[in-house]
């Protein structure tokens, strides 16, 4: 047994609701999935109790691929439609961020950019690299693959800021045939896939970086 | 190990290393030191702070959808609107799933979250558990990082910063309301909920 026990060495399980300590009868495979058809519940919140969550690889690709699929039209189509007396204008999600950066809002450009730009890419780029080395088994920085997944976890729900950018303004710029704005498919695109890379970080076991061969500890 | 009683044990979330349980010092945060993720954390904040912050939310949060956000003036017409004429609006340009998310990421799930934790600090005051505390305790888990209030004061910044290039832009109360909720929001996320499960006794079946 090394310095720093881990749970199942020690019979134990931790609720994933709740946090309680509970003991398990060893040799008891129920909570691995063994398929008695009976599970054991937490005796303090009541939820079932598992070592891993269950299916995480299956349901995180899943989720992660279906996020991706669909950031491709929230980028590629127009999320928002300017449309005035005399010209109709269409934005796309970095058309609003070049027009932010030429209007003299550098900054906003910057935070935007960021929160639809790069947050989603990371966590696809980093979701993919925890799956892929995980379900190796791999023994590589996992200290820093663990913060990684705490900092896709922490930031992924700024990205739906364009969605809110788009609603805000739709409900605000409404002066009949002087000046509309209009959501367009795009941005139904883009939340579709904020609540997906959401619900995929969340399918995902950071126990799993742990697993397998102990190489480094 | 085995002499143990679970209650003293602490398992990291984030890797399943097994701690012992110890008793924090002030402002002391207890790190795994395999992950290096939050064990646990000493709370300065007592049930009456908590539950005095959880009332103003719920004040401020009332204001917030209450009052208009922003209005826009454009050659003497002016137009404004609050959360929910936006959520409206987005349902009727065709962007009802827009509308949704709006509407439970920014209103129900936003409420759902103060109101039971009102009834919950309410009750461990006197250090009780409140009817129906174990669903409570469960749906709050869940409902985790589903309220983004703090997302959209961030967006109507942006809405306005981008209005402003075309139209006369008026701030009004609702978003100083908003931006006071995601103070409180901010207060509240260093807060570890699951304290509850051990501050308030098990009622004798
Ligand atoms: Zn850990």
């Amino acid at each position: 047994m090394s310095a720093l026990p881990r749970a199942a060495e020690l019979g134990l399980i931790g609720c994933h609701v709740c946090g309680l300590t509970c003991r398990t009868v060893p040799g008891d495979d129920r909570l691995d999935g063994g398929g008695h058809g009976e599970e054991m519940a937490c005796p303090r919140c009541g939820s079932v109790l598992h070592r891993r969550k269950p299916n995480s690889y299956a349901r995180t690709w899943a989720l992660l691929i279906a996020g991706f699929l669909l950031y491709i039209p929230a980028n590629v189509l127009p999320i928002m439609r300017t449309a005035s007396l005399n010209d109709i204008d269409d934005n796309t999600i970095i058309s609003g961020v070049v027009e932010l950066w030429v209007k003299g809002s550098p900054d906003l450009a910057v935070i935007v950019f960021t929160a639809s730009i790069v947050v989603p890419m990371l966590k696809f780029l980093s979701m993919g690299l925890l799956l892929l080395s995980s379900q190796r088994g791999s023994g590589w920085a996992r200290p820093q693959r663990a913060k990684l997944y705490r900092l896709v976890e922490f930031i992924g729900y700024w990205s739906m800021l364009d969605v809110f950018v788009v609603a805000l303004l739709t409900a605000l710029v409404r002066f009949s045939l002087l000046s509309r704005v209009e959501p367009l498919p795009g941005v139904i695109f883009f939340g579709l896939t904020v609540v997906l890379t959401m619900l995929a970080s969340m399918s995902f076991d950071p126990r799993l970086i742990w697993d397998g061969r102990d190489t480094d500890d | 190990m085995s002499t143990t009683s679970p209650e003293a044990l602490l398992i990291c979330e984030h890797c399943d290393t097994v701690y012992r349980r110890r008793t924090l010092e002030r402002g002391e945060v207890a790190r795994c030191a395999r992950c290096h993720a939050e064990l646990e954390r000493h709370h300065a904040l007592s049930v009456n702070a908590l539950l005095a912050l959880i009332l103003t939310a719920m004040i401020v949060f009332v204001q917030a959808n209450m009052w208009p956000i922003v209005t826009l003036g454009l050659s003497g017409q002016y137009s404004g609107t609050t959360l929910w004429g936006m959520i409206i609006t987005m349902w009727q340009q065709q962007a009802q799933v827009v509308a949704v998310l709006a509407a439970f990421t920014l209103f129900f799930f936003p409420m759902a979250k103060m109101l039971s934790l009102g009834w919950l600090l309410w009750f461990a005051r006197r250090g009780r558990r409140a009817p129906g505390f174990v669903p409570l305790m469960v749906g709050l888990h869940y409902l985790g990082p589903w309220t983004m209030s703090e997302v959209f004061v961030l967006g109507a910044l942006v809405a306005i910063v981008k209005a402003h290039n075309y139209f006369d832009v008026v701030a009004d109360p609702g978003i100083y309301a908003y931006a006071a909720l995601t103070l409180l929001i901010t207060i509240f996320a260093g807060v570890d909920l699951r304290q509850l499960w051990e501050l308030t006794p098990e009622d004798p079946a």
